[in-house]
């Protein structure tokens, strides 16, 4: 069983929703990534999600950008990237760790050599947000042969056939895309999310995560009463963005953060249980 | 005999969009939808007698086509080798190959319902051709242009804005084409639903590669025609300037199946390969995946995509199409380099022989035929794609040799 499935299963079992933090790792600076990562579990990630750093991501917004910018001028790599993972490995062997990223940098790696590096770092998923399945080629038996668990995201524009297969090739869990844009947008419909997620629910028993434009707590804890998951990104990242020149401070900021969303969420659930 | 013979070009790209291992359709989730709409939309349209009549209607009388093909007399004797024929691009209207590709998708855009056009432009000559079939559809226009080329390219910024489009800078990563790019593609991944995205050269997420192709293949098939009019046989050899590559594949691909022509795409060469200040992806980069598709790419060793540099902005992008990425593999057609200073020795050389300015990006092409010309030998003919005219790039030129305007 994936680490991945696992967390799952405990968070089940407690009646308890997933909550993933989104980090671009590099961003303010190399030097803080491993830490932050470990004070992120320690505010209450069950899982994280690592961004790795890529010039052209067309998929984000311009808080994610901008975290890549300040990421490359440090010249963070996908090795730089596994090796921060690896280092995290160091002392947490439980909390599970999704690569989000774009393909250019798999594909300069080589897959075969990617799946093998990643998975020795202890990298549990790959997300890449311009693959979708039809385009995973041999990718999708190397990630397999490491046991890393592909993650694709499905948008308010699938249709039910495309979900179908998107659900197919899915493990780890399903990231629906909770609006149509980019990340950090605005404007929630949580009512047209919980129908989504619904349908999701009935085609796979994949858990199904929600993220893309939530910012704050009460958001939060509304996405985790219809999902299994809740994803934040661009709210975290804004908190690095304001106090870039402060490493620590920064940290301390989306450690205070994410804190926050958890307390929601947990508080959501004891209302609902 | 080479194994490229064998195969039938026009089968090409696959149903998923692939040219050999390069193409296909590597975007963000939200556009899968759109792209199939788009696919199924245009199959139908493609082979449609009414939709193909708008469109060559407004080739005749919009753009000014056909165009003609021009033996460059002066310019071939003063070079003493094959006869140098210019395939004229640059007489159309808006100057550039680039207004017949944009009436293609924007003819398309209205059948399908849409009311708002997007693109990206370096140089401003997609985003203006974009900004006039607009204004003629009563459609509305947004550009993306990276803040770096709005500074370089003012006269056509405000040719865009007089055309009733809105100009956006684009002020993250280098500020330049493939950041208005990714831009267009975000502007697209949020407004799905009633805007047609124009993409100016035959690369991005299929089927725009296999689509802008086919509308910029009224170049070679004219072209091809004109030719045998003319001298009563195909040409030795063509030649035209690769950027994305939407001029060059337009000329080449009415003549893939031609075995006995040769191809060359001229790329841009910047202060030379070894400087690694260029545009050269064909010739220096290696194959990755960036804007929706799989070819070559300018990148350093982290997969990041690295800045490149040309005399021509429009050349100045780090892609390139994916069927120019399949062709150089199998061999179909071989891919240069010409620098910046060949590039503007060929400007001059043009404009003083044969009364055409042409645009540096098509001075690339200009250059390279010079080259092949005088290797050739006389009795052999050469096709050159002379995609825009120069008037554009006057500006440049003067400041390079120290004039003020």
């Amino acid at each position: 069983m994936s680490r991945i499935e696992t967390r799952f299963r405990e968070l089940r079992e407690a009646g308890r929703k997933a909550l993933i933090p989104y980090v671009t790792a590099g961003d303010p600076h190399p030097d803080v990534t491993v830490d932050l990562m470990h004070r992120l579990v320690e505010a209450g990630a069950d899982i994280l999600e690592l961004g790795v750093p890529f010039s052209d991501p067309i998929g984000d917004g311009p808080v994610i950008q901008l975290a890549c910018e300040r990421a490359l001028k440090h010249h963070v790599g996908l090795r730089d990237v596994l090796g921060m993972v690896k280092a995290f490995r160091q002392t947490d062997q439980r909390t599970p760790v999704v690569l989000m990223g774009y393909m250019n940098p798999i594909e300069v790696m080589g897959h075969m050599a990617f799946a093998e590096a990643a998975k020795a770092a202890g990298v549990d998923g790959v997300l890449t947000v311009d693959m979708p399945p039809e385009e995973m080629g041999d990718l999708s038996g190397c990630l397999a042969d490491a046991g890393l668990d592909p993650i694709f995201l499905v948008a308010p524009t699938t249709g039910e056939q495309r979900m179908r297969l998107i659900c197919e090739h899915a493990r780890g869990f399903v990231y629906y895309v909770s609006l149509k844009g980019v990340t950090g947008s605005a404007s929630l419909d949580i009512d047209a999310v919980a129908e989504r997620v619904e349908r999701l629910h009935r085609i796979t028993g994949v858990p199904v995560g929600v993220g893309f434009g939530i910012s704050k707590p009460e958001q939060a804890a509304r996405m985790s009463r219809v999902a299994d998951a809740v994803v934040v990104g661009s709210a975290l990242v804004k908190q690095i963005e304001a106090r870039a020149d402060d490493p620590e401070g920064a940290v301390e900021a989306v450690t205070r953060l994410l804190g926050s969303m958890r307390h929601a969420m947990d508080a959501a659930h004891v209302r609902t249980a | 005999m080479s194994k490229s013979e064998a195969i039938d070009f026009a089968q090409f790209p696959s149903a998923d969009g692939h040219f050999g291992p390069y193409g296909g359709r590597f975007v963000p989730e939200t556009l899968m939808d759109a792209l199939d709409e788009l696919t199924e939309a245009y199959a139908r349209y493609r082979d449609d007698p009414d939709f193909l009549a708008e469109f060559d209607r407004d080739c005749v009388d919009f753009v000014g086509r056909p165009s003609p093909v021009y033996l460059a007399e002066r310019w071939t004797r003063q070079i003493g080798g094959a006869e140098i024929y210019l395939k004229r691009e640059d007489l159309n209207h808006t100057g550039a190959h680039k207004i017949n590709n944009t009436i293609g998708q924007a003819l398309l855009a209205a059948r399908m319902g849409k009311k708002r056009v997007i693109a990206e432009t370096g140089a401003g000559q997609h985003g203006v051709a974009t900004a006039t079939i607009a204004a003629r559809l009563g459609l509305e226009c947004v550009v993306y242009m990276g803040a770096e080329d709005i500074q370089r390219q003012a006269p056509n910024v405000f040719r865009m804005r007089l055309l009733g489009a809105e100009v956006v800078p684009v002020t993250s990563g280098t500020r330049t084409l493939k950041d208005a790019l990714n831009e267009a593609m975000r502007d697209w991944v949020t407004n799905v639903d009633d805007t047609f995205y124009i993409i100016g050269t035959v690369a991005g997420p299929h089927p725009y590669p296999m689509m802008v192709r086919d509308f910029q293949s009224i170049i070679g098939r004219e072209a091809r025609q004109q030719m045998l009019d003319r001298t009563g046989a195909l040409p030795d050899a063509l030649v035209a300037c690769v950027g994305g590559g939407s001029n060059a594949i337009g000329l080449f691909h009415p003549f893939l199946n031609d075995a006995d022509v040769a191809m060359y795409g001229v790329e841009a060469g910047g202060h030379g390969i070894e400087s690694g200040e260029h545009a050269a992806p064909l010739c220096a980069g290696k194959p990755g995946v960036l804007h929706g598709n799989r070819t070559y790419l300018m990148e350093d060793e982290n997969g990041q995509i690295i800045g490149t540099h040309s005399i021509s902005a429009g050349l100045d992008y780090p892609g390139v199409g994916p069927e120019h990425a399949w062709l150089k593999d199998i061999r179909r057609a071989r891919y240069v380099t010409v620098t910046d200073d060949e590039a503007l020795a060929a400007f001059h050389a043009l404009t003083r022989t044969e009364g055409i300015i042409p645009a540096l990006e098509s001075a690339h092409a200009l250059a390279y035929a010079g080259k092949l010309a005088a290797e050739l030998g006389p009795g052999k003919r050469i096709l050159v794609n002379l995609s825009g005219r120069g008037d554009k790039d006057i500006n440049t030129v003067a400041t390079l040799e120290g004039i003020e305007l």
